[in-house]
């Protein structure tokens, strides 16, 4: 079932792509759609049906060199359980949207044939993430990680005939490349210390880790924490987050399908689940999980005050799922990795439907993205703004503080928050500020759009920032029509999504600490008997009956909680190789991968202290997202004058963050045109004037006084020379074994 | 069959003579003729080929398909592949019949073409089998001469310059090594390369003219074959001829040069320098790695900087070759199976890349990137294959590509971190011309006038990549169909290396 998971889309992609031609556009498109659809529908059986126990199927042996091995093999535990629901449900949805979405393209005539192609595109894609992540070890992951890059590439480029477009999906590559980077040396140094990149064997040896050093450039380094940075730098570029985060809002190029998909639901999380998956090294790399904290916290702020002022409306949410990005890095760096994948899980559906609703406008607008042109549209796309208002519920977080219900990013983000309150007080604070401008800037986009009056044509498109095509100005004055049925139903399935996501799986991504435990297929925590049971009680008290791993779970919570913590006190103890080899020695367990699909630590406490924060700290993101909502309702609908004014007096500031803090203009200056000029001058200086002028300058005085020789030149004379040559030839070898022969 | 080898390395040669002796005439038939001729040749040749790929015993990593008997003056004729080398064979005759496939639109001096490719063909086998040092030797040096050919009289504007150039480079490098052969025969008295790979050449430090040379007569003799395969390879900083000969050679002479003759190098370095002067390669590793992570780096930055298609790909050819120079001195298993297969692959990938460019060069007759933009309009087919390559260029998983850049980063990142960060940059640079020069190419509007008529590929041109494209995607994701029989060879090499260095080296190379 796993492998037709996986070979669905591929084949979709196919047959879509190249067979087209014979069975007609329309037909691939409908394969293409119905095999991921199939692909979902296997994926939530999967999904549901899972119980914890982590299984493999090997397909075909790959790379093998050495004491190298790897293998094309899907691995099924919960993570790839999650991810497979959310990569293929979005999927297919989007599958179902576009047919919509590109049925009429401006960028096209009538006799170009762009669907296939798109629909190919869409499903590569989805192949490529599926492998990603129901890779089996390190290398197979990284096809994935690269092939997800290159169908980001495509489909950001897919307005080929756009300069803007193509700098984007370059731009996109590229800078995926420099995370790459760093995720690729992070495998090499795993590969060096533990001599396979075979997830098990990883995880077995991360313990050991701990207390290795190797000398990495020009240092010493501990292992664990190194291995840990290296990685993370792949999952900054894959997830946008800081200092590599330049490429996710310049993707917007893309059509808006695209985006939901790839650059909001499932590309970008990437990042978010390798570091989940590697959870048995971050373990044990503290420095490493320190600057995930960092990086995240900063990220989501960066991101939110630069969301504040955008005017193009694809790129509003776009700053809005970096920042959301690092909500979910903070949740992963400081150890609760249930709750990171809680937040991608719920994120990718009110996300995704941001962004299809974001399509919607743009399709009813006639291609308008331009935010300062909409207005008022409430009345005439009804459906689009319901389902905008229930993302923007979801995302703001809305529900019922201190209880557990409410929207899907009520429960997620907070979670999140609690967590971050437990791990580190810099990134709590500057998440729940974040929230605030979360909040104000998503209301700021739905009063701009739906409410006020009507102001198609008031802004140029010369303020833009880019634009799905390069339409004509008097397509504004059509009037706003609501999208067709394909388009209203994924966005009416995700709407449910983000309404009840998080209330239904919100016990056990961040619900009592053995029911999470249970459901990743982790053994039961050694420091259980420590935990307070009232208040975990209170929680699962909240009810929620439709949990489907629920009954499971109760099943096995009593599962003794063995000593675990003997294993743990031998590797502190082991400071030196040879003690951690006796260590080895008395404890098997330290040679067998962690069971589940997650590992917690044994010093690892965050999750059970999350429950336990004061009350302010679980009401304050409530208070920030209210906060916002108000100024974001004083700005935009009490008094619509005021943004002007702030803008004027604040100048610089504003310009600021409409020019996301100089970041584009600062790497031009520092790698762009260094990189070019550099290139140059190696190439006209360092090629032809030192090494052709001087360095060789001896043979190459030669070439010219041959090339006089040979006068005009005539192809003739050629022959003449080869002959001279093959006789000189002779002459060498046969003097060679005159001499030597004596 | 005891002389397979030797078939199919003169089977090409044989067609060669007969084109010479029994082909008249410059008319449309007699053209027609030899170009078949050449096809069948070399299509034969291959065929044959497989049966040594089929015969061939992995798990054994001794030479076969030996054939040895006297020559003229006292020479030995002695042939012979193992698993380092029978790749290359199949490589050289996997391509040569699409070599000849992609020079069909020649007109001038047909049957000369033909005369040259053919007898290329017989030498570059011919280097790959000797198993005499003489013979390897002769081979060597004589495939120099018909590719001086084919770029003097066939190439473009500059050819004359052009081929100068390489000849020279690349035959003052093999002088060097010429020397170095009579100083291994003094050595050892033999020139037969089984026995020279079992002799020890001396490693006591001496001093000649003041100089006090470490490592003794392995150093010279290792300095003196590197310099005839560095240029060969070629390394920075003698990778200048490259670009040259490459941007004026014609299409099918681009094709060899990068996808076989440039393998020379390497193979040199395999069969040569590391299992015979064992201790010199320990003490100049760092030496090869350095200029290998340069010329990573360097050239990279150059192809950014480039106007003209064949030169950008040309220097991204030097860039690829420093993985290849990096991976064989790593003496790890990871780090030479991924030069082996490194070298397989760029074959394949560079081979078609200059193959895109002869494409679109054989319909507008400019080499110049500005000519060109937005293609994808008119030449769907042909911008799906050019992405293929590209991204198979800047290696991406699943292609591959990938794998010998992925093995060799491997392997290196074990012995020297320094230059393994260095060189993975170069997985960046890569993607940013190579994607730069797609974009300027084939995306964008179509708006210059003289672009608007242009055909897409035509079904000869469609089979000509139809190969290239299979390899590449079926060792991207089958690595070990090259691996499998590549990897015994290089272990037993490997083996024998770590032997021959004495225990105080290594322990320095440790500490490194």
């Amino acid at each position: 079932m796993a492998t037709i998971i996986l070979l669905a889309p591929l084949v979709g992609a196919l047959i879509c792509g190249f067979g087209w031609r014979i069975i007609g556009e329309r037909a691939g498109q409908v394969i293409a759609t119905g095999l991921v659809f199939l692909a979902a529908f296997l994926s939530w059986i999967i999904f549901l049906g899972f119980d914890g126990e982590t299984y493999k199927v090997v397909l075909l042996r790959w790379i093998e060199s050495g004491s190298l091995a790897t293998e094309w093999a899907i691995r099924i535990d919960r993570l790839t359980a999650i991810m497979l629901v959310v990569v293929n449900s979005v999927s297919a949805l989007v599958h179902l949207y576009s047919f919509g979405y590109m049925a009429h393209d401006d960028n096209w005539t009538d006799r170009e044939h762009y669907r296939a192609r798109f629909f190919a595109y869409l499903s590569f894609f989805t192949f490529a993430m599926l492998t990603l992540v129901t890779s089996d070890n390190l290398v197979q992951m990284f096809f994935g990680w690269e092939g997800v890059g290159v169908a980001s590439y495509l489909l950001i480029g897919f307005y080929y005939k756009k300069p803007s477009a193509n700098a984007a999906a370059i731009k996109a590559f590229v800078v995926n490349r420099v995370g790459d980077f760093g995720f690729a040396l992070g495998i090499f140094a795993l590969f060096y210390l533990t001599d396979s990149i075979r997830f098990d064997d990883v995880f077995a040896a991360a313990p050991t880790l701990e207390t290795t050093n190797i000398t990495f450039l020009w240092a010493e380094w501990n292992a664990a924490n190194l291995i840990g940075v290296l990685l993370f730098i792949g999952a900054m570029g894959k997830s946008a987050q800081l200092f590599l985060h330049t490429w996710l809002p310049d993707a917007m190029e893309g059509p808006t399908p695209v985006s939901a998909l790839i650059h909001a639901a499932t590309m970008v999380t990437a990042g978010v689940f390798l570091v989940c998956r590697m959870s048995p090294v971050f373990e044990f790399a503290p420095d490493a999980k320190t600057m995930i904290v960092v990086v995240g916290a900063t990220t989501a702020f960066f991101a939110a005050t630069v969301g504040l002022v955008q005017n193009d409306i694809k790129r509003v949410i776009a700053y809005s799922t970096c920042s959301q990005l690092g909500y979910m890095f903070v949740a992963a760096g400081v150890g609760v990795y249930s709750v990171a994948m809680f937040h991608l899980f719920t994120h990718a559906f009110f996300k995704a439907m941001l962004f299809l609703g974001a399509g919607s406008v743009i399709h009813a607008t006639h291609h308008e993205q331009d935010m300062r042109n909409y207005g008022g549209l409430r009345k005439k796309i009804p459906y689009t703004f319901a389902a905008m208002m229930i993302g923007t519920l979801a995302i703001t977080g809305v529900g019922i503080p201190l209880t557990h219900y409410g929207f899907a990013g009520f429960l997620s983000k907070d979670a999140v928050i609690e967590s971050a309150y437990v791990g580190s007080h810099y990134a709590f604070w500057l998440l729940v500020v974040a929230a605030g401008m979360t909040s104000f800037y998503s209301w700021r986009l739905m009063f701009m759009t739906f409410y006020g009056q009507n102001r198609a044509g008031t802004v140029g498109h010369g303020h833009g920032h880019g634009h799905d095509t390069g339409h004509g100005h008097d397509d504004h004055h059509h009037e706003p029509h609501e999208s067709p049925v394909v388009m209203l139903i994924p966005l009416g399935v995700l709407a449910l999504g983000a309404m009840f996501s998080g209330m239904i799986w919100y016990n056990v991504f961040f619900g009592e600490e053995a029911k999470v435990r249970n459901w990743f297929g982790l053994e039961a925590a050694a420091h259980g008997e420590a935990a307070p049971h009232d208040e975990a009680k209170a929680e699962g008290d909240a009810g929620h009956s439709a949990a489907p791993a629920e009954g499971a779970a109760a099943t096995t919570e009593a599962a003794p909680a063995e000593g675990h913590a003997a294993p743990a006190a031998d590797h502190a103890a082991a400071t030196d190789p040879a003690a951690a080899e006796e260590a080895v020695d008395e404890d098997h367990h330290a040679f067998e991968p962690p069971k589940g699909a997650i590992y917690i630590g044994p010093d690892n406490h965050v999750l059970h202290e999350a429950h336990l924060v004061p009350k302010w700290v679980k009401v304050s993101p409530f208070v920030a997202m209210v906060l916002g909502f108000a100024l974001a309702w004083l700005f935009y609908i009490k008094n619509p004058s005021l943004p002007g004014r702030l803008a004027a007096n604040q100048r610089p500031l504003y310009l600021f963050l409409l020019n996301k803090w100089y970041f584009d203009e600062l790497y031009d200056w520092i790698f762009v045109r260094p990189a070019k000029w550099l290139g140059r001058f190696l190439w006209k200086q360092g090629d032809g004037a030192v090494i052709d002028g001087s360095i060789n300058g001896v043979a190459l005085g030669i070439i010219p006084f041959f090339t006089r020789l040979a006068g005009r030149a005539q192809s003739g004379y050629m022959f003449h020379y080869a002959f001279a040559m093959v006789l000189g030839i002779v002459v060498l070898i046969t003097w060679m074994t005159l001499t030597s022969g004596n | 069959m005891d002389n397979l080898l030797s078939i199919i390395t003169f089977i090409p040669a044989v067609a060669a003579g007969i084109l010479a002796l029994f082909l008249r005439g410059e008319d449309a038939a007699a053209q027609r003729n030899a170009k078949w001729l050449a096809l069948l040749a070399t299509t034969a040749t291959f065929l044959v080929s497989l049966f040594v790929l089929v015969g061939f015993d992995p798990a054994n990593t001794d030479f076969q398909f030996v054939e040895e008997f006297d020559w003229i003056l006292g020479l030995k004729y002695k042939m012979g592949v193992d698993g380092i080398s029978v790749l290359f064979v199949m490589l050289t005759t996997f391509l040569m019949p699409i070599t000849i496939a992609a020079c069909w639109e020649v007109e001038t001096r047909v049957k000369e073409y033909m005369i040259a490719f053919l007898m290329l063909e017989t030498l570059m086998l011919g280097v790959f089998c000797a198993l005499d040092l003489v013979l390897f030797y002769l081979f060597f040096e004589a495939g120099l001469i018909p590719m001086f050919l084919i770029i003097g009289i066939w190439g473009g504007k500059e050819r004359i310059y052009a081929a100068f150039k390489f000849f020279l480079y690349t035959f003052l490098g093999s002088v060097l090594m010429l020397v170095a052969m009579i100083m291994m025969y003094w050595d050892a008295g033999t020139t037969d390369i089984p026995s020279l790979l079992a002799h020890t050449f001396g490693s006591e430090s001496f001093s000649i003219l003041g100089v006090h040379v470490v490592g003794g007569l392995q150093t010279m003799l290792w300095l003196a074959f590197f310099a005839s395969f560095a240029v060969k390879m070629p390394m920075w900083p003698v990778h200048t001829w490259l670009p040259d000969a490459h941007v004026q050679a014609p299409t099918a002479g681009s094709v060899v040069l990068a996808a076989i003759l440039l393998k020379m190098g390497g193979y040199g370095f395999l069969r040569f320098s590391l299992p015979m002067f064992p201790i010199a390669s320990d003490l100049l590793a760092p030496l090869v790695f350095w200029m290998s992570a340069i010329a990573i780096v360097y050239t990279s930055l150059v192809a950014l900087a480039q106007s003209d298609m064949k030169k950008l790909i040309a220097y991204s050819s030097v860039a690829h070759m420093g993985y290849v120079t990096m991976g064989i001195f790593t003496a790890n298993q990871q780090g030479i199976d991924g030069a082996i297969f490194q070298m397989l692959s760029h074959g394949f990938i560079s081979g078609a890349l200059f193959l895109c460019v002869g494409v679109i060069y054989d319909r507008m007759h400019t080499r110049e990137i500005d000519a060109y933009g937005g293609l994808v309009n008119r030449m769907p087919a042909y911008a799906m294959i050019f992405m293929f390559f590209t991204m198979a260029n800047v290696g991406l998983p699943g292609t591959s590509g990938f794998i010998g850049e992925f093995l060799v980063l491997m392997g290196i990142f074990q012995v020297n971190t320094w230059v393994a960060v260095v060189a993975t940059t170069g997985v960046i640079l890569s993607a940013a011309y190579a994607l730069w020069l797609y974009r300027r190419v084939v995306m964008g509007e179509l708006l210059k006038e003289a672009l608007k008529s242009i055909t897409d590929m035509t079904k000869r041109e469609k089979a000509i990549f139809a190969p290239l494209v299979a390899m590449t995607l079926l060792l991207g994701i089958y690595p070990a169909l090259v691996t499998d029989i590549i990897g015994p060879s290089v272990s037993a090499l490997i083996t024998d290396y770590h032997a021959a260095i004495p225990a105080s080296a290594e322990a320095q190379l440790a500490q490194h």
